[in-house]
């Protein structure tokens, strides 16, 4: 997982993603958002990038001169947090189910028709991906998921 | 009453004036480029332009290649320009090179107004996205009021760190714009600043390294052109066998007798044995290419690897380097030079002498001109002395191989992207940056082919160049390949050519056709008595010669083809 601090400008996505596709690495997720300064955005982002020639992307993402910092913050004690929204079936019959499922992943039931329910979870990646695997048997009809944000512990700096 | 004081004193100029003014100041002197549409207000501002010299190419791709030798040829910025569309888009080739060459090109282009961006407008295509993978910046310059810093910053990354080649891309409206004049003046902060000096701690470690080495190794790549001093004297000192890359050469004297040519896919037998048997390798400014490796892990199994370059990024990409120093080559070699102790190579030189001997570059003379005969010849004629471009292909590892260089930026090719085509106009560029120098082009038919119609510029501007011909009648190289991978099969691969000594006497160009060794002699002397115009002298060579050494392309020292 990788915390990134750039420009806030147009084509600086693009030259960070141009990197890592041109060395044929996949993005696993990615999440954007201007930070306190409005001039700049922090990315996070969580790339499949074997941890030996990560070190070599780190040192080729520094030198753009948008990219302010980078850091991997894979092993770093950290708060990690990703929402995820998960459409699923819910007959009545089994809408009891679902919904107790969800509480105990403290999951918000946001949208409920005749036949489905829409939760509204956060939290790290591996809770999400707990709640869809017992939900999976109801049927999932659509998950959409924001990608992982996360900052270090405490006062040290991301 | 202040307010209008300040109002009358407030003075604009027009943002192309602007960007012609900056370079001006920046100390450019040439640009080459071709106007249209969306460049206009800059060659407007260019017409009055004093201390530029504009030079009209006939292709944009020459431009850029021209940039590029000229920037090669001094350690200057080199400088071209496009209009916007299909004029930026013929940049992309020359800039690809000079990206993989390292070479600082600044190239500048129009683009359609700012209204119609994105509005698939005339002449309009996305130069920044295009671009982006082979520069090493780019900008769109949107506000009028950025033009002037980008212009400076852009300058100034072509050569900060690891040098290469910066785009800007200004819509028409912006080049029109009036800026004030006070925003020339602007303090101007770099955003990036490289790391020049290498950790005291790794060069003392390198040194150590070095002294304690039984058979090290200098592997000198295109990074060291700035730092031949300092590497001569750690060379000459410790007596330290040194190899070059097709990039590297002329870092280090060639005809010194430490120095065993190039290493690689065509280098010498005995530079790649060396090499292959070192314990240490001391890699400056070199950057670990498979045409140098072959199969990386059977590249130098015994060795320990010192890796001097200035972009940290190229520590570690290909081999993992034991002792990795981010720096400056000169100024990490002047530092470490003088702590290292020589250390005992006697057995060392004993066996590369051996190989020396058993294993020289040679060729066999023939019915016909052989092209090593021809290099060879070339190379007396001008005992050495020529600055060299090249361009891609056979004719440019045999030059490489026999054309043996003795100084820094003696020898300009086509190295990381292989373009053909690269050659003639390089040589242009070159002959640009050094006016007093001796230039001369060694191109294939094929190669020339691809950018000879700027035959007509290098006339126009009289420039004394020696365009040398080396004529197998095929894309040689890939012949070569077909012979030997693809069971001789050779597919579109032999050229119907022009009579290229005819086609530079169309251009007002000397010309001279040469099929025996009794003609060359005399047509390399004549074309070296040329002063006012080009010459094109096309040597009629034995179609079937192969370029050897060679080592197969994945493959290691064990798998070399000698020759015949």
């Amino acid at each position: 997982m990788l915390s990134l601090v750039v420009d806030n400008a147009p084509g600086v996505l693009m030259r960070i993603s141009a990197l890592f596709r041109r060395r044929g690495i996949n993005i696993h997720s990615l999440a954007v958002s201007v930070t306190e300064d409005p001039k700049i955005s922090r990315i996070t982002m969580v790339v499949d990038c074997p941890a030996v020639r990560m070190d070599v992307v780190l040192r080729q993402l520094r030198k753009l001169i948008e990219v302010h910092w980078v850091r991997d913050i894979t092993d770093a004690k950290r708060t990690e947090r990703e929402l995820a929204l998960v459409k699923v079936n819910a007959s009545p019959e089994v809408r009891h189910e679902v919904l107790e499922a969800a509480r105990v992943f403290r999951a918000r039931p946001v949208d409920l028709t005749e036949r489905t329910v829409t939760l509204e979870v956060t939290g790290g990646s591996e809770k999400i991906d707990a709640l869809i695997d017992v939900l999976r048997q109801y049927g999932i009809r659509e998950v959409v998921r924001t990608g992982a944000i996360a900052l270090l512990r405490g006062t040290a700096v991301t | 009453m202040a307010k209008a004081m300040v109002d009358r004193t407030t003075r604009t100029l027009k943002g192309a004036e602007a960007v012609v003014q900056l370079l001006e100041e920046l100390g450019v002197r040439w640009i080459f480029g071709i106007p249209g549409g969306a460049s206009l207000p800059l060659y407007d501002a260019l017409y009055d332009a004093h201390g530029i010299q504009h030079v009209l190419v006939r292709h944009e791709q020459v431009a850029a290649h021209a940039a590029t030798g000229y920037a090669r040829a001094s350690g200057e910025v080199g400088v071209c320009t496009a209009t916007s569309g299909p004029g930026a888009t013929n940049l992309v080739t020359g800039l690809a090179d000079a990206f993989m060459d390292s070479a600082p090109v600044l190239a500048i282009t129009g683009q359609v107004v700012r209204p119609n961006i994105g509005t698939d407008a005339f002449q309009e295509a996305d130069v920044t996205a295009i671009t982006m993978p082979v520069t090493k910046h780019n900008y769109l310059v949107m506000d009028p009021a950025e033009l002037p810093w980008v212009v400076r910053e852009a300058y100034y990354l072509c050569r900060a760190g690891r040098p290469g080649p910066v785009l800007v891309d200004i819509p028409r409206d912006v080049l029109q714009a009036e800026i004030p004049t006070e925003l020339l003046r602007a303090p101007f902060e770099p955003r990036y600043q490289p790391v020049l000096d290498g950790d005291p701690a790794r060069i003392a470690e390198a040194a150590e390294a070095i002294s304690q080495s039984r058979r090290p190794i200098l592997y000198v790549g295109g990074g060291a052109q700035g730092a031949s001093e300092p590497l001569a004297r750690l060379a000459r000192r410790c007596r330290i066998p040194v190899t070059v890359t097709l990039m590297g050469k002329g870092a280090f004297d060639e005809t010194d007798p430490l120095c065993l040519g190039m290493l690689g896919m065509h280098g010498t037998a005995y530079a790649n044995y060396a090499i292959n048997e070192a314990d240490l390798v001391i890699a400056v400014g070199a950057r670990f290419d498979d045409r140098v490796t072959g199969r990386l892990k059977d590249f130098c199994p015994h060795a320990r690897f010192i890796h001097i370059d200035i972009d940290p990024s190229e520590i570690g990409k290909n081999k993992p380097a034991h002792i990795p120093i981010v720096g400056d080559a000169r100024r990490v070699l002047e530092v470490l030079e003088p702590l290292v102790h020589p250390p005992d190579l006697e057995a060392w030189w004993r066996q590369i002498e051996e190989w020396r001997t058993r294993y020289p570059l040679r060729w066999r003379p023939g019915r016909m001109l052989k092209p090593q005969q021809v290099i060879e010849a070339i190379y007396q004629a001008t005992r050495g002395e020529a600055l060299v471009v090249t361009d891609v292909g056979q004719h440019q590892m045999w030059a490489a191989q026999y054309y043996k260089c003795r100084r820094p930026r003696q020898f300009i090719t086509s190295g990381g992207l292989g373009a053909m085509g690269f050659g003639f106009p390089a040589a242009m560029g070159a002959q640009f940056a050094r006016p007093e120098d001796l230039v001369i082009a060694i191109v294939g038919d094929g190669g020339f082919q691809m950018t000879l119609q700027d035959l007509i510029t290098a006339v126009e501007w009289r420039l004394p160049l020696k365009i040398y011909v080396i004529n197998n009648g095929a894309h040689g190289m890939v012949r070569q390949w077909q012979q030997l991978f693809y069971n001789e099969r050779y597919s579109h691969v032999f050229l119907r050519n022009p009579d290229f000594s005819r086609v530079a006497e169309a251009f007002g160009a000397v010309g001279i056709r040469v099929e025996t060794e009794e003609q060359m002699h005399g047509a390399i002397q004549r074309s070296l008595e040329v002063q006012d115009r080009p010459v094109v002298v096309d040597f009629i060579v034995d179609p079937e010669e192969n370029c050897y050494p060679m080592i197969p392309s994945g493959q290691s020292v064990k798998e070399m083809i000698l020759g015949e």
